[in-house]
């Protein structure tokens, strides 16, 4: 199969250092990765291409780079899967992360933030003679987050992060997830704590990106979510992000419908003024447009059975939170 | 710069091990790779590590034994009685800084089987066992605070009067040159799998390390032990794990039998991968293979085992040979996968021997893929591997801190050293493009390679390869890069690590000559017997400039309570 690959270059050392395109055209075979086909443009045409490769089976975590647009693994995807009608494709580095060269991202910024995280098992107590004894549900659980490979594509394609650099980012809050959900840890509670700040688990607006172009599976948006819930669950209330959930819960349950006055009171408390005020343009923005909410709102008619289904629901949701958070024993 | 205690090159498990040792030790460590840590080859084990728990009613002595008859009698027993006893010890610790390993009912840590083994004792955590610990490691690395380099070259290491004091290297990124003064350096650097084409390697495997301490003075050992894997995929090469065969996989030949009846009876498929190895190939060359492979077959191990416990080999198959695994056999052949011979280390993991027996460079010192102790001897039993990392890679951090303690260094000239490297690199951009690349030199060597010292060997291909290396090494002298800046130039990188696979491919073939018998990995068609009378014994190589051939010396082989015995799986 003949394709074009155009490639989005950078050269930093170039007189006037511009990002560009360039097109290979090449012959592949039908099971070709992307990475198989930018190796041989490497190697036969052109050896300034510069790219980070290195295990070719989706372990090193060296390849992530956009093709068509979405971040994935160059030797996880199949040519003959991403080429359009004209036997193209586009490749071109990360997003959300300065370019060095050609598809050479930096990833500092990212494994500043991994650090930030404290990923490290911080145990209470005294170490154990052998190993911790912990079930193996949990530590088959905990393997599905291990599976990170640190690739950054989930970084690369995140919509908060493109536009706040301080947004700790889904790789990074997955790590920290694997520490909350392991059973050995015992920070927990101060881990929660701190992820609950300014650029932590509040500040994902689940737009669910992170899960789509994740190679592994790790789904960082939902170990996210399993945070804020285990921040809740611990009685860690006091952000606007966990009060406005709260909130949220607490309106439709009296209701059955949301109730979009007084979520925003709420959330920021019907005190805090400067706050609210802020959100006045909004409000107003929204009102010609016939968006704005209501101030008269009536419950559903059929309110009483709802609220019976949610509070089963909250019950359901409050064994299975407890499930997990069982200590390891020392054995 | 600021002159370091412990300079570790290499962050895969052996290196990070080492680094974090010495630091707890209290001395002043840098850690150095040429890719980010958690890129390092260590995570692409999938199987397990091995370990003998008292608790669970297994002995080290067991073990050993498994290793040394594994070995065909090459590994020396010391080391793997040190290997084996401290395992349990080290797989623990692995366990408390946060490893999540697959548990039994109990809660307990749980095993699976693997080959050459008589008793499950492979620890692991899904098939992602070697990611699983490396991104563990690293995050130890994190917590420690200790200095590290990332993305850095290492070019050459700095050898003055007989002591090794630091090593230049290249920052990737900038391809800034700097000398890195340091009292001792641990060369962790991993193995050279991409000297041959195909291997399950990543392509970051090109034996640096090997060739920088061969090219210092130390010596290399046993390096005709190459060992073929079982069961890795047509074409890229890509491994998939003997955890497959542990947990009960067939091998089958084209006419759906399951061969390994006749060559391992007991063990069948999982017997030694020498054994299995020859044995496919024997299949293959006598008509009974499938397009030149056999059949690995999971099916009747079920969906759920197979999602479960083998869920990367599952995607692998997707991804990579468009097999689903749980609904057909997928094809597969032996392909290079480890080096057992290496830098000549002591049990400490010093390359040099205070009782004088062999020559090396004070200083130094080396763990894991890149350095042969030895515990693998001829063969290298599955799972070992990450525990030679882990064992080894911590005893050279503590002895090399030790060491260092009252070991300052001597005034040097920085300048010197950077200016030779400096040069090399100029020397290289500056050659005019003479048609012949980089790329085409690596893949006549790597294909000749796995031509003339594959799974089966003799004299006249041997001798073949070598000249064809000798001229591939004269091609490598007017080769020119292509691309002339210094920002995170990869051809560059390309080009210097060639250098060292050429110097390691040629050890491999001159060791493989000298053996004149068949043991372990090294089968040769023309001596198919193993020799005791005359080769129970390592053979070492000493590097001796680029146009001569090494001197060869030999060294016993330590037997502690295990004499050869005759080896049937
Ligand atoms: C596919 C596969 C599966 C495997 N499965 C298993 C298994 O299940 N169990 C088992 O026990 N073993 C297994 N092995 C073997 C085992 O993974 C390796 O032998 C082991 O991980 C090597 O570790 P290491 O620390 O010595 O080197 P590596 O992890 O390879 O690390 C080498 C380090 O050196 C650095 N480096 C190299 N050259 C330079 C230089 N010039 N300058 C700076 N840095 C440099 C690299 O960047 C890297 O950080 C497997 C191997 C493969 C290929
Ligand atoms: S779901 Fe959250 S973390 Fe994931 S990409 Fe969207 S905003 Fe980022
Ligand atoms: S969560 Fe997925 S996409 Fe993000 S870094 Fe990890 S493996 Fe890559
Ligand atoms: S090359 Fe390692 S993940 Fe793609």
């Amino acid at each position: 199969m003949r394709i074009t690959i155009k490639v989005r270059r950078f050269n930093p050392e170039a007189p006037k250092p511009q990002p560009y395109w360039q097109d290979y055209t090449l012959e592949v075979t039908k099971t070709s990765t992307v990475l198989d086909a930018l190796i041989r443009i490497r190697e036969e045409v052109d050896e300034s291409l510069a790219l980070r490769c290195s295990c070719r089976s989706a372990i090193c975590g060296s390849c992530a780079m956009r093709i068509n647009g979405h971040a994935s693994l160059a030797c996880k995807t199949k040519v003959s899967a991403v080429v359009d009608a004209h036997n193209t494709l586009t490749v071109e580095p990360m997003g959300n992360l300065p370019v060095i060269k050609d598809l050479v991202v930096d990833m500092t910024p990212h494994w500043h933030k991994v650090r930030a995280v404290e990923p490290w098992l911080q145990p209470v107590g005294p170490e154990p003679q052998g190993e911790y004894l912990a079930p193996n549900e949990a530590m088959l659980h905990l393997a599905g987050v291990m599976n990170c490979i640190m690739c950054g594509a989930c970084v690369s394609d995140c919509t908060v992060l493109e536009v706040d650099s301080n947004f700790l980012g889904p790789a990074a809050l997955a790590k920290a997830y694997r520490f909350v959900a392991d059973p050995r840890d015992g920070m927990t509670k101060e881990r929660l704590a701190k992820y609950n700040a300014y650029g932590g688990i509040w500040d994902c607006t689940r737009c669910y990106e992170c899960v789509q172009v994740c190679p592994k599976g790790v789904a960082p948006m939902d170990r996210i979510m399993a945070m804020r819930e285990r921040a809740i669950g611990m009685g860690l209330k006091d952000t606007y992000g966990a009060r406005h959930t709260l909130a949220f819960e607490e309106l439709v349950e009296h209701s059955g419908r949301l109730d979009e006055l007084r979520l925003p009171l709420k959330t920021f408390g019907y005190t805090n003024i400067p706050k609210l005020v802020g959100l006045l343009p909004i409000a107003l923005r929204a009102l010609p447009k016939q968006k704005a909410p209501s101030p008269f709102h009536k419950p559903i008619p059929e309110v009483k059975s709802f609220q019976t289904t949610f509070r089963k629901a909250r019950q359901a949701a409050e064994t299975e939170r407890q499930a997990p958070t069982s200590q390891a024993h020392h054995g | 710069m600021q002159e370091y205690h412990v300079l570790v090159i290499g962050a895969g498990l052996a290196g990070m091990r080492a680094a974090l040792e010495a630091h707890k030790q209290g001395a002043r460590v840098a850690l150095m790779s040429k890719v980010h840590p958690v890129r390092s080859h260590s995570n692409a084990a999938q199987g397990g590590i091995n370990a003998a728990l008292t608790d669970r009613g297994d002995r080290w002595e067991d073990h050993a034994y498994d290793t040394v008859k594994g070995s065909d009698w090459l590994g020396d027993q010391d080391a793997i009685e040190v290997m084996c006893k401290e395992a349990g010890q080290e797989l623990i610790s692995l366990e408390h800084m946060g490893v999540i390993f697959n548990r039994d009912e109990q809660g307990r840590l749980g095993t699976r089987a693997f080959g050459g083994q008589r008793r499950a004792r492979t620890f692991f955590v899904a098939d992602i066992t070697g990611q699983a610990i490396l991104h563990v490691m690293y995050e130890q690395i994190l917590k420690s605070g200790i200095a590290l380099f990332e993305e850095w070259f290492c070019t050459d290491l700095v050898v003055e009067n007989g002591r090794c004091v630091g090593c230049v290297a290249m920052e990737i990124r900038t391809g800034r040159v700097a000398f890195i003064p340091a009292r001792t350096v641990i060369l962790a650097t991993g193995g050279l799998g991409r000297v041959f084409e195909p291997s399950t390697n990543a392509l970051i495997c090109t034996g640096d390390g090997m060739a920088l301490a061969y090219r210092a003075g130390v010596p290399l050992m046993d390096m005709e032990m190459v060992q073929y894997h079982p069961t890795t995929l047509k074409g890229s090469g890509v491994l998939i794990t003997e955890g497959a065969r542990g947990e009960g996989a067939y091998l089958l030949n084209k006419d759906g039998e399951r061969f390994m009846a006749r060559y391992a009876p007991t063990m069948m498929e999982l017997a030694s991968r020498d054994v299995v190895s020859r044995a496919e190939m024997t299949e293959i060359a006598e008509g009974r293979g499938v397009d030149g492979c056999v059949l690995l077959d999971c099916r009747h191990l079920g969906e759920k085992k197979i999602r479960e416990r083998l869920s990367q080999i599952y995607e692998i198959g997707l991804d990579f040979a468009g097999v689903d695994i749980t609904k057909e056999p997928i094809p597969i052949r032996p392909g290079m996968h480890y080096q057992m011979g290496g830098i000549k280390t002591d049990i400490w993991g010093r390359c040099w021997d205070p009782q004088g027996k062999w020559q090396g460079v004070e200083g130094l010192f080396a763990a894991g893929e890149c350095a042969c102790v030895s515990v693998h001897g001829g063969n290298r039993l599955g799972a070992n591997s990450l525990l030679d990392t882990v064992v080894f890679g911590r005893r050279a951090g503590a002895t090399a801190a030790q060491w260092a303690q009252d070991k300052p260094l001597p005034t040097l000239n920085d300048a010197h050293w950077v200016q030779k490297t400096e040069t090399r690199i100029r020397t290289l951009l500056a050659r005019e493009n003479n048609g012949d690349t980089v790329a085409r030199i690596r893949w006549e060597m790597g294909t000749t390679m796995d031509q003339f010292l594959g799974v089966f060997r003799e004299q006249e291909g041997m001798e073949q390869a070598l000249r064809t290396l000798r001229q591939l090494r004269q091609r490598y002298n007017k080769v020119s890069v292509r691309d002339k800046g210094r920002t995170f130039n990869t051809a560059l990188i390309f080009a210097l690590e060639l250098d060292y696979m050429l110097e390691c491919a040629e050890a491999i073939v001159r060791s493989g000559l000298e053996r004149k018998e068949s043991r372990g990995a090294h089968y040769r068609r023309d001596f198919p017997k193993r020799d005791d009378a005359n080769w129970l014994k390592h053979i070492l190589l000493y590097w001796r400039g680029e146009n001569d051939p090494p001197t060869i010396t030999y060294l016993p082989v330590t037997i502690t309570q295990w004499p050869p015995e005759k080896r049937v799986y």
